[in-house]
Parts: C-alpha cells; structure tokens; sequence
C-alpha cells in the first residue's frame, strides 16, 4: 500500500533548517570560525535533503569531511546572546500558563497519533507507514506544537528556526555521533567483534558453577553494550554466546528470566558509556553541561546497584521457574 | 583477538581526550581493514548506516524549534515560578516523580517525556526552581548537578520501565532471537520478569534524589550566606 506522509518528509524539513543554520553563519562576520562552521551544517543538510539519492559511498565520503572539519576545530556555536532573564521573566509574567500548552501538546499528539494515525486510509492510501508511527506523531505534534505557539506568543514565523539553529549550534558536532556510532556498531557487526568477546568471557571464567554462567552473562551484557553503545546489538552476540549454552543448555536456566533480565543488564552498560551517546552526549549538550561526561558520572550509581540487583535476581530465579 | 583493536581506539581515544566523531571513524577504518575491507567499502557502510540511522536526530531537531521559541518567550521562568508554588517541591522530588511517571507510562506503553521533549523545556527548570525556592541562588556547579540528574531520570525511567511493555522493540527483538532458533519463548514472560529490576530501579532513584537533595543543602550552603528574597 502506497503511504502519504512517510518520515522522509520530516528529514527534508530537518534539513531544510540546516541548510538555513549554513546560510545563518555564513553570512555572520561576527563569527569566529564562519566558513568551517557554514560548511560542516551545509554537508549535513545535504544527507539529510538527498540521503536516499546519493549512493552510500558518497555520504560517507561527505561523513568523512564533516568529521575532519569537526576534528580541526573549525565548527563553533555562534556569539550571539538570547534576550536577558529580566525580558524572559517579563515574557513569562505576560502569558503565563498559556506557554506550558505547547509544549504538552507534543505528548499528548504523540500519544493521540501513535493510537490513531496508522489506522486512517483514502482509498487505496495510507496516512502514514505503520512502522514509523512513533517518529512521524512525534514530528506532526513538534509542528503543529508550533503552530500554536506562534499564536500563544505572536512571534515572527522565522523565530522557531532561528532559535532551534542556536540550540542546534550549541549541541555542535555532538549531533551527529549517535549515526556515527550506529555506523560503528554495524562495522562491529560485520567484522565479527561480538563474536571474539564472548569466546573470550567463556573461555576466562569458570563457568561450570551455575552462579559464574549468570554473572558472567550479565557481566557480558554490560561490557559489550558499553563497547557497542547498544544493548540491542550486545542481546544477539552475548545471548548466542554465553547465555544460551550455558545457563540455557548446560544448567536448565529459564530463557525468558534470562533474556529479560540480561537485556536489562545491557541497559546498566548503556547508562555509563560515552558511546551511547544519543542518551548520555546530546543530551549533556542540550542540557549546556560544561562536563559532557556529567550525565554519565550521575547515572554510574544508579547502574552498578541495579546491575547487582540483576545479578542477584537472575540468579535466584533462572534456575528456580 | 586482532578484530578488538576498534575497542582498544576507542578507549584511548576518549582516555586522550582526543575529538569523540574522530576517535569513532578511525575505530571504524581500523576495524575494517583489519577485517579485510577496503578503505571505499568501509565509507560505503558508514554512508549506509549514516543515512539508515537519521532517524536517531530526529526527535532533538525536531523539538529544538519550539524549545528556542517557548524559551525565549519564558518557559523556564514559568516553569520555575510554577514549582516555587509548591512549598513541599525539592529539586530530588521533582527529579523522582518524573522518573516514576515515566517508568509507569512507558510501561503502559505510552511514550511521553524525553530529553528534548521535556528535561530541557519543563523538569530541569523545575528542579532548579525547587532548589531555589528553598535554598536562595545556588551555585553554578549545583545548577548543573542538578541538570545531568535530570538527565539520569530521564533514561533510567525511560530503561526501567519500557521493558515491561510487550509492544516495546527490545521485547521484540528477544523474542526475534528466539524464533530464530525455533525456541518458544512468551513475550509475557519476559516482560513479567522486567518488573522486579523497575521496582529496584524506582528505589534507587529515591535514594539518588535524597543524596541530590542533600547535595544542594550542603552546596549552596558553602557558597556563602543565602540571598533568599
């Protein structure tokens, strides 16, 4: 079935607003590193514009660009300053609770849309790609959120660009090192790396004790899901390799207690690796943290007690349901 | 053994404080060639998983316009003012009840919140409001202090909760996995068993929003006489 809106829509919108952030700063004389910067969102932009378009080989070559451009230190956030507290606290004294019903309209559309949008059709066309429902309520809630806030604040329409490319420039090039580190991880993948770890936690570990085979799975989880950044990808390899002919085949564990609680292991890695970095970089970024580590340091006590606990949970119950 | 040295890059790379997108390609270019890869092969696959994982950015640039617009026009401020209200409001509780909100819709299988979506606009101002309301101006470290917590609730809320919902993607994928191998494995089962680490996760959270709080007090009380209006 052919579908109307489909979450390309929404990367030609994004990258429209880079390429508006590139025109931005370079026309900027103000700003210290103007070309580099114009050029690094003008190349983010075009894989963003033309991403589906331009063979595989290209972008990474334009990937590879931005990447030497960020590495020589010429991508910088512009000077320019946003209006005072004094003006914001005047701002918010003048409208009030009615700034607060933009912003709760991004759940609630997302909520409305994601039990909605996949069942409207015309004819023999879908609203939307099922699959994505998720990502597209989420962006038709962003725009009509919008929208309304335009009309609650009787802003210019130019304002939301302008203000979203100044919160984008102080993310930088952080930006892009989720899909960086995605890219890895399937690199990874390819090349056979998860397969390695875990010969090599099985092989280190006397795993004949059936409290060694569930702390060296778990264990396996956090470690290679810091590595990959994703627990998702550390699931497949470290269940394949230690969980499943060890605690499954060779001490009658139960594999749902297994998987369920081994993933939740993955999720203690996720929270304390820089390679996560769409839960832990960005948003240390758009938190404007100074250290971009900060999230990480305040979550590593949350993950080791929880990761104890899963040890000790799988433990006491694989062996017992 | 030679395939981990994409692992070994990246831990000296971050150690040396080197630039992150950097440390990450050349892991990459390395683990490829040792791998048997040529150099256009390995930025075939970075430009191919580059443009499949756009939709990672999504959500942040998406949101960032209306974040730039609500706060220049005081969305902060009013969140701020809002929690000043609430005389019971600490910086940890407002951390905790969002964590808890989270995990409890998320385990419904409703997805709200989020970093861009709501740390930034309404819980991070919010939790810096509680803080001073109570304790006057505080200082800059503890305003970020009380950021990255923001943040931490986020995910842990975010991690700790979705698994209990079957439609999530990493049941799926469990549960993929195990087909794969023609083993019957319920999806309820599995999410059942995502309950007792939510629950350790909730109360670890209340005992890191009770250290956050104590935090404040003795920060903000180091930084000199309080300057409460």
């Amino acid at each position: 079935m052919r579908t109307l809106i489909t979450v390309e829509a929404f990367y030609v919108i994004i990258g429209a607003v880079f390429a508006f952030m590139a025109g931005q700063v370079a026309l900027d004389k103000t700003h210290g590193k103007r070309w580099g910067t114009a050029f690094f969102w003008g190349l983010l932009a075009v894989t963003y514009l033309f991403g589906k378009l331009l063979p595989p080989a290209a972008v990474g070559y334009l990937v590879l660009v931005m990447v030497v451009l960020a590495a020589a230190r010429q991508v910088r956030r512009s000077e320019e300053r946003g209006p005072t507290r004094a003006e914001r606290g005047a701002e918010a004294e003048r409208l009030g609770n009615r700034l607060f019903w933009p912003a709760l309209l991004v759940p609630a559309s997302a909520v409305a849309g994601t039990l909605l949008l996949d069942k409207i059709h015309f004819g023999g066309f879908a609203l939307i790609d099922a699959k994505q429902v998720t990502l597209i309520a989420l962006g038709l809630g962003a725009l009509l959120a919008i929208a309304v806030a335009l009309r609650t604040t009787g802003a210019k329409g130019h304002t939301p660009v302008v203000e979203g490319g100044r919160l984008l420039q102080a993310i930088g090039w952080a930006l892009i090192l989720p899909q960086m580190l995605a890219a890895l991880g399937g690199i990874f993948a390819k090349a056979g790396v998860g397969t390695v770890v875990a010969d090599l936690v099985a092989r280190a570990l006397p795993t004949q004790f059936p409290f060694v085979a569930v702390a060296a799975y778990c264990f396996g989880m956090m470690l290679f899901t810091m590595c990959m950044g994703n627990a998702f990808a550390a699931f497949a390899v470290i269940t394949g390799g230690i969980g499943l002919p060890l605690i499954v085949q060779q001490h009658g564990g139960n594999p749902a207690i297994m998987a369920g609680i081994g993933m939740l292991s993955g999720y203690c890695g996720t929270l304390m690796t820089p390679m996560a970095a769409n839960f832990n970089i960005v948003p240390a970024m758009l938190l404007e943290l100074k250290d971009k580590n900060a999230v990480i340091k305040a979550q590593v006590p949350i993950a080791l007690v929880v990761f104890a606990a899963n040890v000790i949970i799988m433990y006491l119950c694989v062996y017992r349901f | 053994m030679i395939k981990l040295i994409g692992i070994l890059v990246v831990a000296v790379g971050f150690a040396l404080r080197f630039n992150t997108l950097l440390v990450v390609m050349a892991a990459g270019i390395v683990t490829g060639l040792v791998a048997g890869m040529s150099f256009h092969e390995i930025m075939e696959l970075f430009g191919k998983y580059f443009v499949e994982n756009r939709y990672m950015t999504l959500p942040v640039v998406l949101m960032v316009p209306l974040i730039g617009l609500l706060e220049r026009h005081g969305l902060q401020e009013r969140a701020e003012t809002l929690i000043r209200r609430t005389k019971s409001a600490t910086a940890g509780r407002v951390i905790l009840l969002y964590t808890l909100v989270r995990q409890v819709t998320i385990a419904l299988g409703v997805r709200i919140g989020g970093h861009a979506e709501a740390v930034r606009p309404l819980i991070a101002p919010m939790a810096e409001g509680a803080a001073r309301a109570r304790h006057g101006e505080i200082p800059e470290k503890t305003v970020q202090l009380i950021r990255a917590n923001a943040a931490a609730a986020e995910n842990t809320g975010n991690f700790f909760g979705e698994d209990v919902f079957i439609a999530v993607g990493a049941i799926l994928l469990m549960k993929g996995f195990f087909d794969a191998l023609e083993m019957n494995v319920s999806v309820w089962a599995m999410a059942l068993w995502g309950l007792p680490t939510a629950i350790v996760a909730s109360v670890v959270m209340w005992w890191r929003s009770r250290v956050l709080d104590q935090r404040i007090a003795r920060e903000s009380a180091e930084s000199g006489p309080e300057d409460a209006p």
